[in-house]
């Protein structure tokens, strides 16, 4: 398994593996070709997601597009933004 | 299932007030961090053998922390008590004994000023326990089963994984433990932001349904002002973007049952079922930042009366908890081999194999059965006695669960 659907309204699915730019990948029952590097536990856009539209995953809400993602792109903190808050201090690890 | 381990009955320790414990703890309790180092010392040569070290920092009045206290040290895990004491801090020694003796519990005080210091006090405390630790074995042992076990829910360090391995396996067990007439406690009210419509909407009672909504927007209003919520670089790094993402996956571990109410720390369930421990002050900001880190909210769920913690992990926690042994759910096969030592359940096999959720689940039903008997948690045999009390308010609400924080605005997603 390349990729997990958690909910069948997610419009990303979770990549159970690091994945290249290019690669393509089995994600439910379509194929998916990854625009990004993706890492281990990342995103990725199963469909087009225009700005401002919802992330959905498990079926909820997880965040909303700060701009237009498109399908195989990375989801992730350069292209997604909380509903409820972002922290506003640096993120140290 | 036949030979569900939540079905099993074992022997627990009988305490004067009714309630049953897993553990017999002798716990040598400090009073103000000035007398750290001499309850250290005097609980060392005892380590591994039935002794446990808490204590409260500050020599601030703190009603909180005394009550936090007071609840830990009349845990149904615990059989007794030493109390060492500075002399001059201004916590309230002579209540907490009082309430201690009440409870039919052996207790000792040693105060390190009146002793002799720090070498006469730690004589002495060592005396005290060498004479405790053989009475503690006449306890009067009790039956148990699942419906009277007090289980809390962490989740610390999470990655991608958490989300979708170990909270979803712990959440399948919740509702087996509560199907069983057992309890479970969650916290983390700062991780709940994008659940509480859902979470409010599973309450008891209209009145625990608004009590949700009023915690969790008591949370975020903290947070907004604190600037941060509960979301960092290791999350980040493990590709969680958003903390209400981060919400979602943590909310997996309690299952599907309805809410039966909603505690504040040191306040015991009225009941059996499922309960949210608010752990975000009743105040601004001067109690500074609610739940730190992992065993503060732990210690809080522990002051509950949780008599064991079960605890998912991505990217690899590996603490305890002094009165209420941790159980560890890694999250992904990679960090259950690498900290082998520490994780007691990997809920990696989720996705690794067609039933693994359920096995996933199945194996921490049955740890925890045998942890409940009296079979040591990894990090109890490590040695990890955790626990942190800090100062804090909470407004106390009427019966077993709380009236809603001031605000009555609704939180809701705005779309």
């Amino acid at each position: 398994m390349d990729a997990i659907v958690l909910n069948p309204k997610d419009n990303v699915a979770v990549v159970l593996r690091e994945v290249a730019p290019c690669e393509s990948l089995q994600i439910g029952d379509g194929d998916v070709t990854a625009l990004d590097r993706i890492p281990y536990g990342h995103k990725i856009a199963r469909h087009d997601i225009p700005v401002d539209g919802l992330i959905l995953k498990y079926g909820m809400p997880v965040g909303r597009a700060k701009s237009d993602i498109p399908r195989g792109g990375h989801v992730h903190m350069h292209n997604v933004v909380s509903v409820y808050m972002d922290n506003v201090q640096e993120h140290y690890e | 299932m036949n030979d569900d381990p939540l079905t099993a009955t074992f022997d627990g320790y009988l305490r004067a007030d009714g309630r049953r414990g897993v553990r017999n703890w002798l716990v040598v309790a400090y009073t103000v961090y000035c007398a750290d180092h001499v309850a250290r010392r005097i609980a060392e040569p005892f380590r591994l053998k039935g002794v446990q070290l808490i204590g409260f920092d500050q020599c601030y009045p703190s009603d909180y922390g005394h009550n936090l206290m007071e609840t830990l040290l009349t845990h149904p895990n615990v059989g007794a008590v030493l109390l060492v004491s500075l002399g001059c801090e201004e916590f309230r020694r002579a209540d907490l004994l009082t309430a201690l003796m009440t409870s039919g519990r052996e207790v000792r005080s040693i105060v390190i000023q009146e002793t002799g210091g720090t070498e006469k006090s730690i004589k002495a405390g060592q005396a005290v326990i060498s004479e405790l630790l053989p009475r503690l074995e006449t306890t009067t042992r009790a039956p148990m089963t699942a419906a009277d076990i007090v289980i809390g829910l962490e989740c610390g360090g999470s990655d991608a994984l958490s989300g979708i391995t170990a909270n979803p396996a712990v959440g399948l067990f919740t509702d087996r433990l509560i199907d069983a007439g057992g309890t479970a406690i969650i916290e983390e009210t700062n991780e709940l932001f994008g659940c509480e419509t859902h979470l409010a909407a599973r309450a008891r009672t209209p009145e625990i349904g608004e009590a949700v909504l009023g915690t969790i927007k008591k949370a975020m209003d903290y947070h907004r002002r604190l600037g941060h919520a509960s979301f960092g670089g290791g999350n980040i790094t493990g590709g969680l973007s958003t903390i209400e993402e981060k919400s979602a996956g943590a909310y997996a571990k309690c299952g599907t049952r309805p809410l039966d109410g909603i505690l504040i720390p040191g306040r015991q369930p009225s009941g059996t079922g499922l309960y949210l421990l608010d752990t975000v002050y009743d105040s601004d900001l001067r109690h500074g930042i609610p739940n730190i880190h992992d065993p503060h909210g732990v210690t809080a769920m522990a002051a509950c009366g949780c008599h064991l913690i079960v605890f998912t992990t991505g990217r690899g926690s590996v603490v305890g908890q002094a009165v209420s042994p941790v159980i560890k759910v890694a999250s992904n096969s990679a960090m259950y081999r690498r900290l082998a030592g520490d994780m007691d359940v990997n809920a990696g096999i989720a996705v690794e194999t067609p039933d693994g959720l359920q096995a996933a689940a199945d194996e921490i039903a049955r740890i925890v059965a045998r942890a409940a008997a009296g079979g040591q948690t990894r990090s109890e045999a490590l040695g990890h006695m955790e626990s942190y009390i800090s100062d804090g308010y909470f407004k106390p609400g009427p019966g077993g669960c709380r009236s809603p924080a001031e605000s009555d605005e609704t939180p809701t997603l705005q779309h």
